[in-house]
């Protein structure tokens, strides 16, 4: 595992997190001092340049991003490039701002008064910030999945069609395809195939998410935003969860906010590590699991707090 | 295993859980409870006492009304002679089914601005704040309201009586609207959002399908409510002694006629007037026992 960009898609993930010996998360955890904290005095404050250098294209670029509740600063000068068709994810403890950030992305937090986000989220090279843009086509362009499963009141064939049709003008077997290819891309399609007609909220919890993760997939968004989508799912179905991220991120680009860090580790190609509203490392993934610049990443990582 | 070890030691020198119990303080939680459970169900069975008191009396006066007298078929008779309940009934239906789709929509719709729109701006709350008083109005005020309005120096009227049932009808479906929307979680309608939703699409497509049950709950309650008003129909629709559907007419209707002949010197009156109160009583436990219904259905799914 030493270069992610040339992952072989054939091996499984569990093989590919086996193989990674050297990993940090490997280490024996520390007990006696888990519960310190870490001096933040001692972080270096990350600025623009140091982003990962020869990333490829950006297809996202947070410029001196500061974002307040009321006179709380949760995010603070943030500078990240969430590049195209890879897998970012953002680790760090709870509190941290990573959701924070992420809800940035589809400016989510616009339907709270009191929330305001300050700099620049450019996507290709549009700042999305802007007063100008229109948020439902943005949002439409920059799909979320929560945490928490949120089917509609409705079937489960009207929850997945229900983005594409805001959108697409499509004929009834497009829509039908459409709503096919959804549920099994998010692995879903055996388990629901006989009853479409039921109601979404008829599933289990973890066919839930996997209803929701294909609702946002049907719409086919450029940019995926995944707010710990596997929190909430049983290992056969994170594992499920975690192969369509893998095969999603040849058409879109992702985000991925996770606590579980073999599962960042796993998943993504690019890991940044934030705490108290900073940006304190962003690298490729082997190298924040292997070698981190910084003290406290290792420290996080190897769970010596968090 | 070693760490499993560690965890049982230090419950094995502690005493068996039954040594550890105190008996005086385990009695007496024991009796408190059994103190507060005949409270709780003497003051049931004392509740329940009146309440079947009032059915069977009800149901056993206005049963021989209902039997003896063509109830459905003839209109409300001169003193001492035989007639029903026709007009009445025809009457208080269209009354209040006039005032239930004058105040339902306006209800809901405010219901629906109150919990999706008005998020802690000024006429939100002043809506609230004025829609809770109109709610505790008693209804002879707005009885009086709509006399003054619509019937003074015109005529009584059918319509003048709907809408005096519609503006009993619009503060409870407004309350019950916002808090059943309001207990639509949140993150459903970001869910919505995140996919680009329109908000007029979200809130007809997600949040009130989502409160549908809680909602038609709430209009069901409100109709059961206006079927038994007799104030506000006391200066509007008055009353009317003839079969007459013309809602621009004084209108016959159930809570009146009980009204009026419930005072009366005459039996066959009275015998009509628990007819009357029998029907009324009966339609307002169909509705409530449909809107119990139709709410549970709602939770279960």
């Amino acid at each position: 595992m030493n270069d992610v960009a040339s992952k072989v898609r054939t091996e499984t993930t569990a093989d590919r997190f086996n193989n990674a010996t050297d990993s940090l998360l490997n280490r024996t955890m520390s007990k006696s001092s888990q519960s310190q904290q870490p001096n933040t005095a001692e972080f270096n404050k990350q600025s623009i340049h140091d982003i990962p250098k020869n990333m490829p294209k950006a297809k996202m670029e947070v410029r001196d991003l500061n974002f307040y509740y009321d006179d709380f600063q949760a995010l603070k000068n943030i500078n990240i490039d969430i590049a195209e068709k890879k897998v970012t994810a953002f680790i760090g403890p709870s509190g941290c701002g990573k959701s924070t950030l992420l809800r940035t992305f589809n400016r989510m937090y616009d339907l709270y008064p009191g929330m305001r986000a300050e700099g620049a989220i450019n996507l290709d090279g549009k700042n999305i910030l802007g007063k100008d843009v229109d948020v439902n086509l943005l949002r439409a362009q920059v799909g979320m999945v929560f945490q928490k499963p949120t089917p509609f009141p409705m079937s489960i064939y009207d929850n997945v069609a229900f983005g594409v049709k805001l959108y697409e003008k499509l004929s009834k077997s497009e829509v039908d395809e459409r709503v096919e290819w959804a549920l099994k891309k998010s692995a879903l399609w055996p388990e629901v195939k006989d009853k479409l007609k039921a109601s979404g909220l008829s599933l289990s919890g973890g066919q839930q998410q996997r209803l929701c993760i294909a609702r946002s997939v049907a719409t086919k968004p450029e940019v995926l935003l995944l707010d710990e989508p596997t929190s909430a799912l049983d290992p056969i179905s994170t594992g499920a969860i975690e192969d369509l991220i893998e095969d999603l991120k040849n058409d879109y680009t992702i985000a991925i906010v996770t606590h579980n860090m073999q599962q960042a580790a796993r998943v993504s190609d690019y890991t940044v590590y934030m705490y108290l509203g900073d940006m304190i490392e962003m690298g490729e993934t082997d190298q924040i699991f292997t070698k981190p610049t910084q003290t406290a990443t290792e420290d996080y990582i190897t769970g010596r707090y968090g | 295993m070693p760490a499993n070890n560690v965890m049982n030691a230090p419950m094995s020198t502690k005493p068996s859980s039954a040594g550890r119990y105190n008996k005086s303080l385990y009695n007496k939680r024991r009796w408190t409870n059994k103190l507060g459970l005949g409270f709780a169900m003497s003051a049931m069975v004392f509740g329940l006492f009146w309440l079947s008191w009032i059915l069977v009396t009800l149901f056993v006066e206005g049963f021989q009304g209902m039997v003896e007298l063509p109830i459905f078929t003839a209109d409300t008779p001169p003193p001492m002679s035989p007639g029903g309940l026709r007009n009445a009934i025809v009457g208080s239906v269209m009354l209040a089914f006039s005032g239930l789709f004058i105040g339902a929509p306006i209800g809901l719709m405010t219901g629906i601005y109150l919990s999706e729109f008005s998020k802690g701006s000024m006429l939100g709350k002043v809506t609230r704040f004025l829609n809770d008083i109109l709610l505790s109005a008693p209804s002879i005020v707005i009885g009086l309201f709509i006399y003054a309005l619509m019937v003074k120096g015109e005529s009584f009227s059918g319509w003048a009586g709907a809408l005096a049932l519609a503006l009993i009808v619009i503060p409870v479906v407004v309350r019950t609207t916002e808090n059943m929307l309001n207990l639509v979680p949140n993150s459903l309608r970001e869910a919505a959002y995140a996919l680009g939703t329109p908000k007029w699409k979200m809130v007809t497509q997600v949040t009130v399908k989502a409160a549908k049950a809680g909602l038609t709950t709430g209009v069901l309650l409100a109709f059961a409510r206006i079927t038994g008003e007799t104030a506000p129909l006391l200066f509007t629709a008055l009353n009317n002694q003839y079969f007459s559907t013309d809602m621009g007419q004084p209108i016959a209707n159930l809570p009146n006629t009980i009204y009026q002949f419930a005072m009366s010197p005459y039996d066959n009156w009275h015998t009509l007037a628990w007819a009357a109160a029998l029907l009324i009583t009966a339609s307002v436990l169909v509705l409530n026992i449909l809107a119990r219904f139709i709410g549970n259905r709602g939770q279960v799914k």
